[in-house]
């Protein structure tokens, strides 16, 4: 190699180099080192660590709270997703309309997603109180009893799915939102020539036309969903009887409340795992299906 | 290129050789001092200032006092930094992580470090109630400092409107819900404007479990934390009429209770009384709309209560010179003086009965005797739940309460579930 090319590679590489040592030290070793962990038993002061093979796995498959934290998350995933999306397509139609005090309404619909998420938890658990909480003020309008919305197994979950798609439904508007602007004016003459009416236009060329935000919004909820526990530690800390226990949650108690951080590492690698399928599956075969630009 | 490098290194020298001189010469110690903040007020402020006054009247000791956050906070970073090698000196921690931190080999027993009379006489002085979180097999572990009990504060107002003594809260459970019948409002439809008690069974519904358990006569572990007593008729019996507070009597908010909102609940009139830490006193005092009373938790075979909150823990990474320095900061915080300041200040109960005999508690006392419930409570106390990895066995414990308050299990199958979680969780300690 001539002592200019080198120059080039060198140069390319030191360049390369601060992001790649941030990566390697904060993403790559982790990963790898949680998965070692995983096959050994957690170090307890005089007792040093093993290699215990899968024995960690096979404690998790017996563990009841996992499967209950699996399955809450299941649940709050499959519908925070839908409804943050669903919502977050609403709302930037509405605002991307010609409408009376649309910056308004655009900064009220974005404001949830700049306040911090422990804020807006503690003000909801307020909402939720049972008698003088917003929520059953509101409902005592109606004539309706008041409800322990955080301290009933059967509602708690729920109760924070609404925080949840409330938090979100904002700042994935903001994508929608540019989409819609990408979407050329030419297009709406056009069908409106062809006498198409404002439904079937939504159906057949805008929605279509923002397939490409809708899977990269798809992806951010997915993640966002097993990611996002602020509000839980806040509410119910995973209570009443682990009904609002997510994985990402129970993986924070076992690891730095029980200390058995082995044990951590074995459900970080499940929830790593799944992850990376979901994001898989989400690339391989949605992505075929979409139409760019 | 040369010139450069010795213009470099000569102050670098210079300053290594002056810091390696000067520490040889003075011997000056430092500690490392973590703790957490539980309660409302400047705590920040009023450490600080001890840790001031203690070097002041120690040259040679210097205090790092560091403020880690809550009680969890303040556990995970003493413990994360103790597995990285750089222990804290000193923490104020939970008297529970008592085991925990034990098993992690993180600590060194007080007992070890006390050479004369004076000082084993010192660890004689505090209350032998606080004391039962800080011993087990014959060592003591730890040093009471910000201690807490449950206690149940009364409306006083609303006691009057339903046509009860004002200055008499109920004292046994039957008296309990005796008056939490004529104290809850219901309107011609069933809703309920006013309920009668809150025990809240949130975040750490186990402790205030104690309260029951202990007046019905049981303990819920051995001393050696090695044993838990879950199922036991006389735990399901405690666990029923707190069910049954919500679901037969209906003078309870049914479902679990957040623990964060019912000094709020207490302040709206929601509820007529509430069981909640002394910790909260001052709060109270400074939020109540009407008058209020603080009373023992009412009794059932006999009274009783848990005690709570955190203790000092010495770290087994230091020189001997760090050790007795660390211990004489740790006699010092404790002196009846400073334990009578420190529990005015912020309302944890003073730890030693000789706290209370200064003049400066009894004034305080006279002039607000509602502080003086906890320590008269102190005799009937009990240790809180605390055994080898302790978060996990209690928090089987608080998923039993929690399903059994909300109905998802009966107190006796959700009693049997925890502890048989218990006993597969502590059969390696045994």
């Amino acid at each position: 190699m001539s002592p200019a090319r080198l120059r080039t590679h060198l140069h390319g590489w030191l360049l390369l180099l601060p992001a790649a040592v941030l990566l390697a030290a904060f993403t790559y070793y982790p990963a790898i080192a949680t998965v070692l962990d995983s096959f050994f038993s957690t170090p307890r002061g005089a007792r040093p660590s093993i290699f215990v093979g899968l024995d960690n796995y096979q404690a998790m498959v017996q563990d009841p709270i996992f499967w209950r934290a699996l399955d809450n998350n299941i649940l709050y995933s499959m519908s925070t997703i839908p409804l943050t999306i669903a919502l977050a397509l609403l709302m930037a139609v509405w605002v991307n309309g010609k409408i009376a005090g649309r910056p308004f309404l655009r900064m009220a619909f974005f404001t949830p997603t700049v306040l911090p998420m422990i804020a807006v938890a503690n003000i909801w658990v307020f909402f939720y109180v049972p008698g003088y909480g917003l929520v059953d003020q509101v409902l005592g309008l109606f004539g309706l009893p008041a409800h322990n919305w955080l301290g009933n197994e059967h509602t708690a979950l729920a109760c924070l799915i609404v925080v949840a798609v409330w938090k979100d439904a904002g700042f994935f508007m903001i994508f929608y939102l540019a989409a819609l602007q990408q979407i050329p004016p030419q297009l709406r003459e056009a069908a409106a020539l062809e006498g198409a009416g404002r439904w079937y236009f939504f159906r057949r060329v805008t929605f279509p036309l923002l397939m490409p935000t809708t899977l990269f919004v798809l992806i951010n909820a997915v993640i966002n969903s097993f990611r996002l526990v602020d509000h839980i530690i806040v509410m119910t800390r995973g209570g009443p009887d682990n009904a609002t226990a997510l994985l990402l949650f129970y993986i924070y108690q076992v690891g730095f409340k029980f200390w058995d951080t082995a044990y951590a590492a074995t459900l970080t690698v499940v929830l790593l795992a799944l992850l990376a399928m979901l994001a898989l599956g989400q690339f391989l075969f949605l992505d075929r299906r979409i139409h760019y630009q | 290129m040369r010139c450069l490098k010795s213009r470099w290194l000569a102050p670098i020298v210079g300053a290594v050789a002056m810091v390696l001189a000067s520490s040889a010469m003075a011997k000056d110690v430092e500690l490392s001092f973590y703790y957490p903040v539980a309660v409302g007020g400047p705590i920040t402020k009023i450490i600080d200032g001890y840790a001031a006054e203690f070097e002041k009247e120690n040259p040679g000791i210097t205090i790092k006092a560091i403020y880690a956050g809550t009680y969890q906070d303040t556990l995970v970073k003493a413990l994360t930094a103790f597995k990285s090698g750089e222990p804290p000196d000193i923490a104020v921690l939970l008297s529970t992580d008592m085991f925990t931190l034990i098993d992690e080999g993180a600590i060194t027993s007080i007992d070890g470090l006390l050479k004369t009379n004076a000082d084993k006489a010192w660890l004689k002085s505090f209350y032998p109630a606080f004391m039962a979180n800080s011993r087990t097999s014959g060592k003591t572990w730890g040093v009471p400092f910000q201690r807490s009990t449950v206690v149940m504060f009364w409306n006083k107002a609303a006691f009057k409107a339903a046509g009860l003594n004002p200055d008499q809260a109920p004292d046994t459970w039957d008296a309990l819900v005796a008056d939490g019948q004529k104290l809850t409002k219901r309107d011609a439809a069933g809703n309920v404007s006013q309920w009668a008690v809150e025990i809240p069974s949130t975040g750490f519904p186990y402790w205030l479990f104690q309260g029951l358990t202990t007046a019905n006569g049981v303990q819920l572990m051995n001393q050696a934390g090695t044993e838990t007593y879950f199922d036991k008729p006389a735990v399901v019996q405690a666990l029923q009429f707190w069910v049954d507070l919500s679901r037969k009597d209906k003078i309870q908010p049914p479902g679990t209770i957040e623990w964060g909102t019912t000094p709020k609940d207490f302040f709206e009139g929601k509820t007529a009384i509430m069981w909640t830490s002394t910790g909260n006193l001052t709060n109270v005092k400074k939020n109540a709309p009407f008058p209020f009373g603080v009373a023992m938790l009412p009794a059932h075979q006999g009274r009783g209560s848990p005690t709570g909150g955190g203790n000092f823990y010495l770290f087994k990474k230091m020189t001997p010179e760090q050790r007795a320095a660390a211990l004489k900061f740790v006699k010092w915080m404790t002196t009846p003086e400073r334990a009578a300041d420190w529990g005015i200040q912020t309302g944890y109960i003073a730890v030693r009965p000789d706290a209370w005999e200064t003049p400066a508690m009894k004034q305080y006392v006279a002039g607000f005797p509602a502080a003086a419930v906890a320590r008269d409570q102190l005799k009937y106390a009990v240790a809180e739940l605390s055994t080898h990895d302790n978060q996990r066995v209690t928090k089987a414990l608080n998923d039993g309460i929690q399903a059994a308050l909300s109905g998802t299990k009966t107190p006796e199958q959700a009693m049997k579930d925890a502890q048989q979680e218990a006993n597969r969780i502590l059969r390696p300690y045994r």
